[in-house]
C-alpha cells in the first residue's frame, strides 16, 4: 500500500500518543496500597458484656473462661501475687462491689466469686491520663485499646483505673508462659509495659465474639449496646443489672445480672 | 564561672567523693533494674507507684519554694533576701533535675520517654507536668546564671532578665499545682480526690523548701566567708512557721471531712496510715513519727525566742523537713493505693535496690547543688554578697 | 611544648584506641549478607512474590510494619490491599513469618550485618526454627 509521508507521520504520531497514553492508563490500574477492614469483622458502636454469675454451674466453668482468655493472649502465670498479670479474674462479690458490702447481704451472693475485667468504659479515666495515648478509646467500636509499642510504663493508667483492671509487666513475662500452651498467633508483651483485656479485638476483627463469652456457655453475653436489637440490649431490658462504681461517671460497659437465683447452679 | 567548683579544701572533696560513691551504687542498682525490670522494687499490681514517684512529688515542692525568696525581693523590694535569691534559684535547679530523674528511673520503658513529646496528649496531666517542669528548669538556669554573672562583675543584671524573673515567680506555683492535679483528678482514689490537694501541696512546699534553704544558708555561713544574713534567715524561719501551721491545718481539714462524713472510702486510707487495717500497718510508726515531728517543730517555731536561737531554729527546720518528707513521701502516694480498688490491703515498702537507686538520685541532686553553691558562694565572697536590683 | 611528653603519649593512646577495630579487622573480609528464602511455604508458592516488590521491601519493611501496626491497633483495619491488588492480613507473626519462617537465615542475616537490633521479638513470637 502506497502511503504518503504526511499520512505516515500522522499515523506514527497518533500511535505514539495512544501507546504512551495506553501505558499510563494501564499503570494507573495498579493501586497505591490501602488499608481496609476485614469484611468478616463484627461492627458495633459500643461493645458491652453482660455477665450472669448465676449461670456458671461450677468453679471449673469460671476457671475455663479465665484460662481461655489467658491462653489465647499469652498472659503469663506469675506466682508472686504482687507482680501477677491478669486480664480476667475473680474476686468475692463484696470486693467487686464494695459499696454493696453489708452484713445482711444474702449469703448466696456474699461470698460468690465474681468475674471482673476491664470495663471498657465510655468515659475512661485511664485514657484521660495516659501521656502518650498508648491506651486509647477506639472511635470505631469503643474498645479501650492498648498500643504496646507506645507504652512507656509510667503506670498513670494503673493509678487512674478505679477497677484494678490493669497489670504492669514488672519482669520479663516469657519465662512464665507454659511452652505447651503458647498461642503463636498472638504476641506476648515485654517487661515495662501495662496490659489488660482488649476485648478480643483480634477476634472481633475477623467476625468472632470474645473468647470469654464464647467459652461461657451463655453466662457472658456480648453485643453492641447501641444496637437496640442486640443480645445485650435484650438481656438488659429483661433483667436488673448493676455495674461497678457507676457513681464515678466512667460509664462502664460491663453489666452484672443480679437476682438470677433461679438460674443458680450448685457450687456457684 | 564553673571553674570555681574545682577549688576546694579537703572537706569539700571528701563530700564530693561521698556523693559520687552513693551515686555510683545507685547507678549499679539501676543497671539491675534496667535488666530485670521494675520487679526489683517493692511496687506491686496494687501499689503501682512507690518511692520514686513520692520523691518526685516531694521534690517538686522543694523546687517551687525558690519563689519564696525571689518574690519578696523582686516584687516587694525586700532587700534582706537579695543576698540569697541565688541560693533559692540554685536549689530549684537540682530539685527539678531530681524530679525529672526520678520519673525516668520509674518508667518501665525509659527508651520511649520521648513518646510524651512525639504524641502530645493534652488530656493528660503528665503532659503539662513535662512542660512546666522543663520550663521551670530553663528559667532558673537562665535567671540564676545571668544574675550571678552580673554579680561577679559587680554590675546590675541586664534588663531583659526582669520579665523572666517575673515569669519564674508565676511559673513556680504552677509546677506545684500541676503536680497536685496528677493526684487530685483521679476518680477511683478517694484519698486523693480532694479539692485542697493543690493547696496542701503548696503549703507543704513552702514549709519544707524554705526549711531546707534555711539549713543550707546556715551551712554556707559556717563553711565559707559569705554570710547570708541573720535577717534573711529569721524571715525564712517565719515563713516556715506560718506555712507549717497552714499545712497541719489543711491536714486537719482532710481528717474532718473524712471522719465526720463517715464515708468508708474516705476514711480507709487514713485508717491504714495511722492505725493499720486488719493488722497490716507497716507505715503506722512512720506516719506517727511525721505527726510528732510536726508537733515538735510547730511548738518550737511559734516562739520568737526559739527562732532567734539559730541552733534551735535549725533543729526545728530539720523536724519540718523530715515530717513533710514522710508525709508527702510515704503517706500521700502509698495511702492512695491502700486499700486497693477491691478494698483489699496490699502493703508497700521499698526494697534495698529501690532505696539505693533513690539515694543515687538524691546524691546526684546534692552533687549539682554543691557545685552550684560553690560557684555562687565563691563569687559572693569576692563581690561582697549583695545582689543589685 | 609544655607537657609534651603527656600530650604525645595521650595522642598515641587515642589513635591506638580509635584505630584498633580497623586494625583487628584487616584482612578479614565481611561478606555481603545473603538472606535465604528457602522455606517450605515459599517453596510451595508458584509465583514467589512478597507483599510488595523485593526492592521496596528491602528499604521500606520497617516503615511498612509501623504503618501496619498503627492501622491494626489504632484504626481497627486488618487487611492490606497491596499495589498489585492482592489482600493480606497485616500481621508480622501470621503473614510475614508464615512465609519467612527461617528468621535466623533471613531476618537476622542482614540485621546482624548492619548491627540493627530490632526488639520486635521481645513481644512478637518468632517462628520455631526448623519448622
Amino acid at each position: 500500500m502506497k502511503i504518503e509521508r504526511r499520512e505516515f507521520l500522522k499515523l506514527a504520531g497518533l500511535s505514539a500518543i495512544f501507546g504512551l497514553g495506553g501505558t499510563a492508563i494501564a499503570s494507573s490500574v495498579q493501586q497505591t496500597p490501602s488499608y481496609i477492614p476485614d469484611p468478616k469483622e463484627l461492627t458495633g458502636k459500643r461493645w458491652a458484656l453482660v455477665i450472669n454469675m448465676d449461670k456458671f454451674k461450677t468453679d471449673a466453668d469460671v476457671k475455663r473462661v479465665i484460662d481461655v482468655c489467658h491462653t489465647k493472649h499469652n498472659v503469663p502465670n506469675i506466682p508472686n501475687p504482687k507482680q501477677e498479670v491478669k486480664w480476667i479474674f475473680t474476686e468475692m462479690m463484696e470486693n467487686v462491689f464494695p459499696e454493696q458490702q453489708d452484713k445482711y447481704l444474702t449469703e448466696h451472693y456474699k461470698h460468690m466469686p465474681f468475674l471482673t475485667l476491664c470495663n471498657h468504659c465510655a468515659n475512661p479515666p485511664c485514657v484521660r491520663v495516659c501521656p502518650t495515648q498508648a491506651t486509647f478509646k477506639r472511635k470505631s467500636d469503643g474498645i479501650v485499646m492498648m498500643d504496646m509499642h507506645r507504652c512507656i510504663g509510667c503506670r498513670f493508667c494503673m493509678a487512674g483505673c478505679p477497677y484494678g483492671a490493669r497489670s504492669l509487666n514488672w519482669i520479663d513475662p516469657r519465662p512464665y508462659l507454659d511452652p505447651k500452651k503458647i498461642n503463636p498467633e498472638f504476641p506476648t508483651r515485654m517487661k515495662g509495659v501495662v496490659e489488660k483485656c482488649t476485648l478480643c479485638y483480634e477476634l472481633i476483627a475477623v467476625g468472632k465474639i470474645p473468647a470469654c463469652a464464647e467459652a461461657s456457655n451463655g453466662a457472658i453475653v456480648f453485643g453492641d449496646l447501641e444496637d437496640p436489637k442486640s443480645e445485650v440490649r435484650k438481656v438488659l431490658a429483661e433483667t436488673y443489672t448493676i455495674r461497678r462504681k457507676p457513681e464515678l461517671g466512667t460509664r462502664p460497659s460491663v453489666y452484672y445480672v443480679i437476682g438470677g437465683m433461679k438460674d443458680a447452679g450448685k457450687g456457684a | 564561672m564553673l571553674e570555681k567548683a574545682l577549688n576546694g579544701g579537703k572537706l569539700y572533696w571528701t563530700w564530693i567523693g561521698f556523693l559520687l560513691a552513693v551515686f555510683g551504687v545507685g547507678f549499679l542498682f539501676y543497671l539491675q533494674q534496667w535488666n530485670v525490670g521494675l520487679g526489683i522494687t517493692g511496687m506491686s499490681r496494687d501499689v503501682s507507684w512507690g518511692f520514686y514517684i513520692s520523691q518526685f512529688t516531694f521534690l517538686v515542692g522543694i523546687a517551687a519554694s525558690g519563689v519564696m525568696v525571689v518574690l519578696p525581693f523582686y516584687l516587694h523590694d525586700y532587700k534582706a533576701f537579695g543576698r540569697i535569691t541565688i541560693l533559692g534559684e540554685f536549689l530549684a535547679i537540682p530539685a527539678v533535675i531530681m524530679c525529672v530523674t526520678f520519673i525516668v528511673v520509674d518508667l518501665g520503658q525509659p527508651y520511649r520517654a520521648m513518646n510524651v513529646i512525639f504524641h502530645p496528649s493534652p488530656s493528660s496531666i503528665l503532659f503539662y507536668d513535662t512542660i512546666v517542669l522543663n520550663g521551670y528548669l530553663l528559667l532558673n538556669l537562665l535567671v540564676g546564671w545571668t544574675c550571678l554573672h552580673a554579680e561577679k562583675k559587680s554590675i546590675a543584671p541586664p534588663k531583659w532578665v526582669k520579665p523572666f524573673i517575673i515569669l519564674s515567680i508565676i511559673w513556680a506555683p504552677s509546677i506545684h499545682t500541676v503536680t497536685a492535679f496528677i493526684y487530685a483528678g483521679i476518680p477511683g482514689k478517694h484519698f486523693w480526690l480532694t479539692a485542697v490537694m493543690a493547696a496542701r501541696f503548696l503549703a507543704s512546699a513552702f514549709a519544707s523548701g524554705p526549711a531546707l534553704l534555711l539549713i543550707l544558708a546556715l551551712i554556707v555561713r559556717k563553711f565559707s566567708k559569705f554570710d547570708p544574713g541573720s535577717e534573711a534567715i529569721q524571715t525564712l524561719g517565719k515563713i516556715v512557721t506560718y506555712c507549717m501551721i497552714l499545712n497541719v491545718f489543711l491536714l486537719g481539714l482532710e481528717l474532718f471531712t473524712a471522719f465526720y462524713s463517715g464515708i468508708p472510702g474516705h476514711m480507709h486510707a487514713w485508717e491504714y496510715l495511722y492505725a493499720g487495717i486488719d493488722g497490716k500497718g507497716v507505715l503506722v510508726p512512720l506516719m506517727w513519727l511525721s505527726a510528732i515531728l510536726a508537733a515538735v517543730s510547730i511548738s518550737m517555731l511559734v516562739f520568737p525566742q526559739v527562732r532567734k536561737n539559730e541552733t534551735l531554729l535549725a533543729i526545728a527546720c530539720v523536724c519540718v523537713f523530715f515530717s513533710l518528707w514522710i508525709d508527702k513521701g510515704f503517706g500521700l502516694v502509698v495511702g492512695g493505693f491502700v486499700p486497693n480498688s477491691f478494698e483489699q490491703v496490699t502493703e508497700y515498702w521499698p526494697t534495698l535496690a529501690e532505696f539505693s537507686i533513690a539515694m543515687g538520685v538524691w546524691a546526684l541532686g546534692f552533687l549539682i547543688l554543691t557545685v552550684l553553691y560553690k560557684v555562687a558562694v565563691s563569687i559572693k565572697e569576692e563581690s561582697g554578697g549583695e545582689a543589685i536590683h | 611544648m609544655y607537657n609534651g611528653g603527656k600530650i604525645i603519649l595521650g595522642l598515641i593512646v587515642f589513635i591506638g584506641l580509635m584505630a584498633a577495630p580497623f586494625i583487628f579487622g584487616l584482612g578479614k573480609g565481611n561478606a555481603k549478607p545473603n538472606p535465604s528464602i528457602d522455606t517450605p511455604a515459599i517453596k510451595a508458592m508458584e509465583k514467589k512474590q512478597c507483599v510488595e516488590a523485593k526492592a521496596v521491601m528491602k528499604t521500606e519493611h520497617m516503615k511498612m510494619l509501623n504503618d501496619w501496626r498503627d492501622s491494626v491497633v489504632r484504626d481497627g483495619k486488618r487487611l492490606y490491599v497491596a499495589t498489585d491488588g492482592k489482600k493480606y492480613d497485616m500481621s508480622l507473626q501470621n503473614t510475614c513469618m508464615k512465609c519467612h519462617s527461617n528468621k535466623a537465615q533471613f531476618c537476622d542475616k542482614c540485621h546482624i550485618y548492619v548491627g540493627a537490633k530490632p526488639y520486635c521479638w521481645d513481644c512478637h513470637i518468632a517462628p520455631k526454627e526448623g519448622a
